[in-house]
């Protein structure tokens, strides 16, 4: 791939990606709070939802997590753990094969309903349908990658995208130069899932944020709101 | 001790002619919205009937409210908190909208633009949630109204527990009683225990349970944890929604939309006083049957002066005290006993209260002798079951429902007397355990029903707490977002612009 095309796309389409992904989140939810939800549709259709819902979220957080972990911690910490670079490749290649089949089932199944059942079509806005749908093929796309990753075990190509992600995050100017030679569907996945981190305030993505692990250790179970908690003084 | 005041409702059902007009005036001002067409804040129900949404009593199936787990704590019968966060990909605890049902529209349009033809043109409802044709419309919010459809089906009715049913489904031994609902500001609510947000709160000051627009994430749990399902999935913001009882009236010392507009003067507002610290304890009493009564022994007397010195300490303004000491929720649920909470057995600790009805003698006992006790009719001779009354509003305890049925009849009686024969028989007041002064009052308040004898609301202390002087300008109720009123006209993040107003009816 071009040189220039490459740094473009991995060297500083990353910072405009998730710089619109802090500040647009930070924007939504103090702008606009009302809008900031999770945008079940369980009410209007069960059908579909309980295993799509349970399957997608499911493999995907696994998958998200596995990502996460797997790219942004430096790989001399797992050195340091003495765990080889092979097993952490098969780790992610079969634990998150078996995730992404997971949720990819599971998005199957959301997509399907959104499209094909009439009262979810009816009230899907554009960018109900429009993420759903690259999350779908995100995850298509992520799988095929394994049988590529299959072709080389031993983890050298990880490493290098390991680096990649570690070099955005350290500001890094040369670490678009990781990607040159990788396969052009582990590309086309990293781009895309950039431009998910782009479209991620303008959608309902943005619920993950609230994931409500608070309410664990929540004191109690009943909430009491005083005026006296809001006076001005 | 920790007191707090709590503006309750009562409803007497004995007067209730089922005519909807607080449904009607309540969707009108709060849900007559995009998303909410199939929410009734406040619903009339005909009983024998499964109501709305479908079979809402069974908690065997909708698991909503408390369960008291061995050891003696209680917790949400969906599951504790852990249970509750697994649920909420996918709720298996949700009513689907067809449960409630599918709301709808008529093409009045095609009315004006149909071409000439020999039939005269109709116009066909239409879903208002996938804009399709529906051929036929199967469910309602009063599919049931007057005891419509099968007996078979209205007999599912989860109040027919431990009663002989057959019976009443033959004409001759049928019988049909009217029961609003609206959400009951529980002292206890489930609602907001399984709201994982924390965006559902009770206020303090007035005991008003509300959902905080801006913090509800949709996760739907409250839906499911409402044992009344008196909460609503607006479809079209994702928020939750519910009664509000119309706080801003009741800041201004105004009734509620529904209790104003009631034309048989049912329903009452009065200020409750009670201990905030023993609520657990109420709530986890050991058999359902005794959770009417704990609840009754939480209420504080607002003529004692101990009450009274400590609830000025914990604040409660001195208007609320005077108000409570004429509350006419006071006197229905404590002093004459003719009161009573919406199924107790869910151990949320509803505060909104019913006065069972009266109903003809049937048809076996006036074939037969009936037993008469100072010209009254024995109450087991009265047509609705006295165990159906018990299983909807003292978890299955007859005794309570006796005494108040035998006293609303003695009210009659005693006033029969009093104007027909000019009698002052106080007899019949001490045989159900009143004297004649109570009956009196009793007549006044429940009978007569006047306006300031049914409504005694406190305004709000809103000057206490706030500086008003910074609330200069702002706007006053709206559904989040500040005075943006929900929809942002840039559009930038998701929420849609309306560019073209809708008609009424095609909100309706």
């Amino acid at each position: 791939m071009d040189t220039y095309l490459n740094h473009l796309l991995f060297g500083i389409y990353p910072y405009i990606a998730l710089a619109t992904l802090v500040v647009g989140s930070i924007i939504r939810f103090d702008r606009e709070p009302y809008s900031w939800r999770s945008g079940s549709s369980q009410l209007l259709r069960r059908k579909q939802l309980m295993w799509g819902s349970v399957l997608f979220h499911v493999g995907v957080l696994f998958v998200l997590f596995g990502h996460i972990v797997g790219l942004l911690v430096p790989i001399w910490i797992f050195d340091s753990f003495a765990i080889k670079h092979e097993w952490k490749q098969a780790l992610a290649v079969f634990g998150g094969g078996f995730a992404g089949t997971l949720a990819f089932i599971g998005a199957t199944l959301l997509l399907h309903r959104r499209l094909f059942d009439a009262r979810i079509r009816a009230n899907s806005s554009f960018s109900d349908t429009g993420i759903i749908f690259l999350l779908w093929l995100q995850l298509a796309i992520g799988l095929a990658t394994v049988p590529i990753s299959l072709g080389h075990m031993d983890g050298e190509q990880m490493v290098r995208f390991m680096a990649w992600a570690n070099g955005i995050f350290t500001f890094n100017p040369t670490a678009s130069l990781w990607l040159d030679g990788s396969h052009w569907i582990f590309r086309v996945h990293i781009f895309l899932g950039l431009t998910i981190f782009l479209l991620f305030p303008f959608t309902r993505l943005v619920h993950m944020l609230s994931a409500p692990v608070r309410y664990l250790w929540r004191g109690g179970y009943q909430i009491v709101r005083s005026r006296k908690d809001l006076s001005h003084g | 001790m920790k007191i707090r005041a709590q503006i309750g409702k009562v409803l007497n059902l004995d007067k209730c002619i089922g005519c909807h007009t607080c449904s009607v005036t309540c969707k009108n001002v709060w849900t007559s919205r995009e998303g909410m067409e199939y929410a009734w804040f406040n619903n009339v129900e005909t009983k024998p009937g499964i109501g709305y949404p479908k079979d809402w009593e069974n908690q065997k199936r909708w698991k909503g409210g408390w369960e008291r787990v061995p050891g003696g704590s209680i917790r949400p019968r969906m599951g504790g908190k852990w249970r509750v966060l697994a649920k909420i990909f996918a709720n298996p605890d949700l009513p689907e909208i067809d449960d409630y049902y599918e709301p709808f529209t008529f093409d009045y349009a095609h009315l004006q633009q149909a071409g000439e033809s020999k039939a005269f043109p109709t116009a066909r409802a239409r879903s208002l949630i996938s804009g399709k044709r529906m051929e036929k419309i199967e469910w309602g919010p009063n599919w049931e109204e007057i005891l419509g459809g099968e007996f078979s089906k209205r007999s599912e009715d989860y109040n027919f527990e431990g009663v002989q049913k057959e019976i009443y489904g033959q004409f001759e031994n049928t019988f049909m009683m009217y029961l609003p609902r609206l959400c009951e500001h529980c002292l206890n609510p489930t609602c907001v225990a399984a709201c994982p947000s924390g965006a559902i709160y009770k206020r303090e000051e007035d005991g008003i349970v509300l959902i905080d627009q801006e913090a509800c994430r949709g996760w739907r749990m409250c839906v499911s944890g409402c044992p009344y399902k008196k909460i609503y999935y607006n479809w079209k913001s994702g928020k939750s929604e519910k009664c509000t009882f119309c706080y801003p009236r009741i800041e201004a010392g105004q009734p509620t939309v529904c209790s104003e507009t009631c034309v048989g003067r049912i329903r009452y507002l009065g200020v409750m006083l009670y201990d905030a610290d023993r609520i657990e304890e109420a709530a986890s009493a050991e058999n359902v049957e005794d959770l009417y009564q704990a609840q009754l022994d939480i209420f504080l007397d607002p003529n004692d002066p101990e009450v009274i010195e400590q609830a000025r300490k914990d604040g409660v303004p001195e208007a609320w005290l005077e108000a409570a000491r004429h509350s006419p929720v006071w006197k229905m649920a404590m002093e004459w006993k003719v009161a009573f909470p919406l199924h107790p057995e869910y151990r949320t600790l509803p505060m909104v209260w019913y006065v069972p009805p009266l109903s003809p003698i049937n048809a076996a006992a006036n074939a037969g002798q009936i037993s008469v006790n100072n010209n009254m009719p024995d109450i087991r001779s009265l047509r609705i079951p006295l165990k159906y009354l018990a299983n909807l509003l003292t978890a299955g305890d007859e005794e309570p429902i006796a005494v108040c049925l035998e006293r609303m009849l003695a009210m009659r009686g005693y006033m029969r007397a009093k104007s027909i024969d000019g009698v002052h028989n106080e007899s019949i007041a001490t045989d159900v355990g009143l004297t004649g002064a109570q009956i009196e009052e009793m007549y006044k308040i429940m009978a007569l029903a006047d306006y300031e004898d049914r409504f005694v609301i406190p305004t709000g202390h809103r000057e206490d707490a706030e500086d008003m002087f910074e609330e200069r300008g702002s706007c006053g109720f709206s559904f989040g977002n500040g005075c943006s009123g929900g929809s942002s006209k840039t559009n930038l993040f998701a929420t849609q612009t309306r560019k073209k107003l809708q008609t009424p009816t095609e909100v309706f």
